[in-house]
């Protein structure tokens, strides 16, 4: 397992030392910027307490670099490939849960994002993201898309997530989302109409596509919807993809942060564990929507109407 | 039958040092995550072998890689040379031992037995070599088998097909000898005709009528490119050998599958018992 590296994204400028406190949090309504850090790490399949140990560490790392926000990739407290592992690895996102306890507790000092195994009151299993805060789950994401189909296998192990949804954060208004959620247009779509400005996307992605070209066919897919999505919502895009093997398949890294203008921000190496630093400029948010409305110009009811048609046609 | 008239509609060409970076993360990984840090594996003097020993080099360093000949009486002296000219060139010491005896011991109980058991009785000794040296080496064997050969079923199961893990097994035959020349294998070892070296003159594409150039294209539209039959004759290719290689994909399926298991039981291995092997690690 190769250490952990720490990148500083080129663009990480713009400090402002009246707000910041080293390990410390801002609560200030009016942030104009975040310090977003990506923490791209492979981890143990199946193995919950060295998962943690390795969230810790990184939790750690990140706020003494001052982050604001560290987010992980899907599925990073249990890995991916659970098959009959699921139901031994659910946790349930609360205080006294033993792996959300250090976390929950953590969150005072950085928001974290983390991926799990969500068992619900009737024992439904969810792949889910967590946002957690001050020390209360802000809010958990059920993954809606289970892709079940080529090697992938969810919809047998796992339940669909029935909502998308955005939230609030100290940050202004976010949404989440898992892997195969973001290849569909929709929910994207539905978080940038519920509010959403910075959207956080997690994966545990397998490459594959190898052609003549440096990048994986799964690599430039990703990246390129990815910075679409930034493009059309004029909103931030941030994903974090985790790396490392299970047996044959590989995880291939390269998370990404993309601004409204569908700029890269940010970007982590390939097939490395990695957690890169980078400030995102909410500024951008107002500068490029004053330039291109594309938010206020959007026809709800247009899309509503035509929707109900379609749906209902049959 | 075997020109292709349409090839340069495949490109096969793969980019070599993200390909390297991968399969020696894998091999790395794979070893690693189960506390062992060497890899056993048998060098022919064929080009499959000599790119898995160079990535096994790659990945765990070469005084990491127990490389072992493994020769028949019959084994040509070349694919000797050529499997030391990989050994010297990646700094790794080889073992030799010559699988004669044992073979013939059991060949010896029936003189008159043809080739093809012959030659699955030469690739079976050697996997008993191979897993012998794993225990006694404490690592694990790195298989050389390549998609051609897989999707085909040119390999004798349980023999050269056995291994703890596979680093070459989705590189069609033509990708691997492109990697290989990309990462330094010498050009005599890519550029021979491939042999399983089982009997004396014998070479893959003799064997299998026709050459890994003709119908790697033709196998990555059917499995990677899910062209249908007639999909794949309007693309070109005879009916004929289409259909050859379509019906030795479907015949040879068996070689690709741990053994079925009859179910009795609510939860069986393989059926509804499932966890991948890197389970906990």
């Amino acid at each position: 397992m190769l250490p952990p590296t720490l990148l500083y994204s080129h663009f990480y400028w713009l400090i402002n030392t009246t707000y910041r406190r080293a390990g410390g949090m801002r609560y200030n309504s009016k942030m104009t910027e975040i310090h977003i850090s990506l923490a791209q790490i492979n981890t143990v399949l199946g193995d919950l307490s060295a998962n943690l140990k390795k969230h810790m560490e990184y939790i750690d790392q990140a706020v003494k670099k001052a982050a604001d926000l560290i987010v992980f990739p899907e599925l990073s407290l249990t890995g991916y490939v659970l098959q009959d592992l699921a139901p031994t690895v659910a946790c349930k996102p609360l205080a006294n849960d033993p792996v959300f306890g250090p976390l929950i507790e953590a969150s005072r000092k950085i928001d974290i994002v983390v991926g799990f195994v969500d068992e619900d009151d009737r024992h439904r299993f969810y792949i889910s993201q967590a946002y957690l805060s001050r020390g209360q789950v802000a809010h958990v994401h059920h993954k809606v898309y289970l892709p079940t189909y080529g090697l992938f296998d969810e919809g047998r192990f796992f339940a669909w997530g029935d909502e998308i949804r955005a939230f609030d954060t100290r940050f202004g208004r976010v949404g989440m989302l898992i892997c195969e959620d973001f290849w569909h247009a929709s929910p994207p779509y539905l978080l940038w109409l519920d509010g959403a400005d910075l959207l956080l996307f997690s994966s545990a992605s397998p490459g594959r596509g190898l052609t003549r070209e440096p990048r994986l066919e799964s690599a430039r897919w990703v990246e390129h919807i990815n910075r679409a999505y930034a493009s059309l919502f004029t909103s931030f895009v941030v994903h974090t993809n985790r790396v490392g093997y299970e047996d044959g398949l590989h995880f291939w890294g390269g998370s990404t942060i993309f601004n409204p203008d569908g700029g890269l921000v940010a970007q982590a190496p390939y097939h490395e564990e990695a957690l890169v630093l980078a400030t995102v400029d909410l500024g951008c948010l107002h500068r490029t929507r004053a330039r291109l409305p594309l938010l206020r110009d959007e026809r709800t009811s247009l899309v509503n109407a035509e929707l109900n048609r379609i749906v209902n046609k049959g | 039958m075997t020109d292709n008239p349409n090839q340069a509609l495949v490109d096969l060409h793969i980019n070599p040092d993200l390909a390297r970076q991968i399969l020696a993360g894998f091999i790395r990984s794979e070893l690693f995550r189960v506390g062992i840090h060497k890899a056993i594996l048998g060098l022919s003097g064929g080009v499959d072998s000599a790119l898995a020993c160079v990535l096994a080099v790659e990945a765990l360093g070469p005084g990491n890689v127990v490389a072992v000949r493994m020769p028949y009486r019959t084994s040509s002296q070349e694919s000797l040379d050529h499997a030391n000219m990989v050994a010297d060139k990646l700094g790794i010491d080889t073992l030799t031992i010559p699988i004669t005896e044992m073979a013939d011991a059991l060949i010896a109980r029936c003189p008159e037995m043809d080739n093809t058991r012959r030659g699955n009785i030469m690739a079976r000794c050697r996997m008993i070599v191979l897993y012998d040296l794993s225990a006694e080496h404490h690592g694990l064997v790195v298989g050389t088998g390549n998609k051609t050969e897989i999707l085909l079923g040119y390999s004798t199961l349980f023999g050269d097909s056995a291994c703890a893990l596979n680093p070459l097994g989705d590189l069609y035959k033509t990708q691997v000898r492109q990697l290989s020349r990309d990462l330094g294998v010498p050009e005599v070892i890519v550029a021979k005709p491939p042999t399983a070296d089982l009997f004396t003159g014998q070479t893959d594409e003799g064997d299998l009528g026709y050459t890994y150039a003709s119908v790697d294209p033709l196998l990555y539209l059917l499995v990677d490119e899910r062209y249908s039959i007639p999909d794949c004759i309007a693309a070109g290719y005879e009916q004929g050998f289409v259909e050859r290689v379509v019906e030795r994909i479907r015949r040879n399926q068996f070689k690709r599958m741990l053994p079925p298991i009859a179910k009795l039981t609510n939860r069986t291995v393989g059926y509804d018992f499932l966890y991948l092997r890197d389970w906990g690690t």
